[in-house]
């Protein structure tokens, strides 16, 4: 710890608290982990807050690309945690935001290089000099999920509304300590499906997890052209699923944000026609 | 209204399959029994089958599987041959097998909470934290001279959590009998004979 704290610059004179480590982490692969990071992180940051971003997914690197910021990557984690860099040599810098920094994944290693302890540090490190430390977890529950977990104060379990994602939620959940107070964001829901009774509501997800309930992201193509872009989407003000993303980042902050499960009521025409078309 | 409307045309929506198959992985995830107790679990069963007929221990296979409605345990217990009839012991157990058949569920299956829509997760849980019961009501079964379960035979997590549900229910039916023949002053609850309540 003391020789991270020494290679950055002294804290502000007006000893601010330390920061918020939160882990995002899932169990399962590809429900959208790296994608809630950047958009959460994006959306800190632009609500003022100081962000740093560590891409926990050694040997799948993946949250530089997503930010868009794959160019600027000089050096990783493990170059900082093997001191081969200083921390402030490895921050990339956002960009569109002064206030989010970004520490990437080594590419060619692997999750068991990464000593635990170490990562500990780095994590204590940053928060010193950031608001909101996000660590993006690898799928898992192995090694890597560990490490990511280890620096970690508060964990945020992303989960699709689909069986096997609630299972491993489920197993993740049990796996973290309870110290850090887990809460749930069921992302990609599909309100139509919902209401047709063919996807899992986010009731049904929560019935199962009994987790505090962080917030709700629809299944929406602008996400992925946003990823395809390299932009968070919670920059942009006028998409519906960055105002989700949005929404989260406050409540993270402690604004009280009410969560309504996102189901567009059809009338009984629209409903009519549902069921006549979609049978599936 | 509509919702009955569309079930009735197409079945249950599989958002509520999702919702059944999580609840019956979960709660057998939950369950996940040691080695140990699983061998304590065989042993024992070995021993009562042993007594009434001559079982092939190397092929024995105990295993929880998860049923449409239910985790079950399944033994397989191969036989080689019967034991002679002036060999076979008196049924010891007699009262205690015939408990389960109370209630109409399969012969070792562990029946689960009904599968409504509205089960609680919570239910799941209570299942889960109230092993030990079961345990006990197991060790009976294994060692006929006693007829009163132990509550400290054996804590272990259980191999039926189902069980446990209807222990719960038998104990709940067994207190409030208690608690009406109480009220009638009738202080002797083993004189009122099983089945007949005072408070029915």
């Amino acid at each position: 710890m003391q020789e991270f704290a020494s290679q950055v610059p002294a804290a502000p004179p007006d000893q601010k608290p330390l920061g918020r480590a939160i882990v995002v982490t899932s169990g399962k692969g590809g429900v959208g982990k790296t994608t809630t990071t950047a958009n959460v992180g994006a959306a800190l940051a632009a609500a003022g807050a100081r962000v740093a971003l560590i891409d926990a997914d050694v040997g799948l690197r993946n949250l530089d690309l997503v930010l868009g910021l794959e160019s600027r990557v000089r050096y990783h984690l493990l170059d900082v945690l093997e001191e081969r860099v200083t921390l402030d040599d490895a921050l990339v810098r956002d960009k569109r935001s002064e206030h989010l920094v970004l520490l990437a994944a080594a590419q060619a290693r692997e999750k068991e290089d990464v000593d635990t302890e170490r990562m500990t540090e780095l994590v204590r490190a940053l928060r010193e000099r950031f608001d909101y430390v996000l660590i993006d977890s690898p799928a898992g529950i192995e090694q890597g999920f560990r490490n990511a977990a280890a620096g970690a104060t508060e964990a945020i379990i992303v989960c699709m509304p689909e069986v096997s994602s609630v299972r491993d939620a489920d197993r993740v959940v049990g796996l973290l300590p309870q110290t850090m107070r887990p809460q749930l964001i069921v992302n990609r829901v599909r309100p139509a499906m919902v209401r047709k009774g063919k996807m899992l509501s986010v009731e049904d997800v929560n019935a199962i997890l009994r987790l505090p309930l962080l917030g709700v992201v629809l299944d929406e193509p602008a996400l992925i052209v946003a990823a395809n872009r390299g932009e968070p989407v919670s920059l942009d003000a006028g998409s519906a699923t960055g105002s989700a993303y949005r929404d989260i980042a406050r409540r993270i902050a402690g604004e009280n944000v009410p969560v309504a499960e996102p189901a567009p009521e059809g009338g009984m025409f629209a409903r009519i026609g549902a069921f006549f078309r979609g049978r599936r | 209204m509509f919702e009955f409307l569309m079930r009735l045309f197409r079945g249950e929506p599989s958002g509520q399959t999702a919702k059944e198959r999580l609840r019956l992985v979960l709660l057998s995830d939950h369950l996940s029994l040691s080695p140990e107790i699983v061998d304590a679990l065989k042993t024992d069963l070995l021993a009562v089958i042993s007594r009434y007929v001559e079982v092939d221990e190397a092929g024995v296979d105990v295993t929880f599987e998860q049923r449409e409605h239910e985790v079950a345990m399944l033994a397989n217990i191969p036989i080689r041959s019967l034991k002679p009839r002036d060999e076979l012991p008196k049924p010891v157990l007699a009262t205690v097998t015939a408990l389960p058949a109370q209630e109409p569920a399969p012969a070792a299956a562990a029946e689960m909470p009904l599968p409504k829509a509205e089960t609680e997760a919570a239910d799941v849980v209570d299942a889960v934290l109230e092993p030990p019961a079961v345990a006990a009501e197991a060790g009976v079964a294994a060692e006929p001279p006693a007829v009163v379960p132990e509550p400290e035979a054996q804590p272990a997590p259980a191999p039926a959590a189902a069980l446990t549900a209807k222990q719960r229910k038998r104990r709940k039916r067994r207190a409030a009998r208690a608690a009406a023949q109480a009220v009638h002053g009738q202080p002797d609850p083993v004189q009122q004979p099983l089945g007949t309540s005072a408070q029915a």
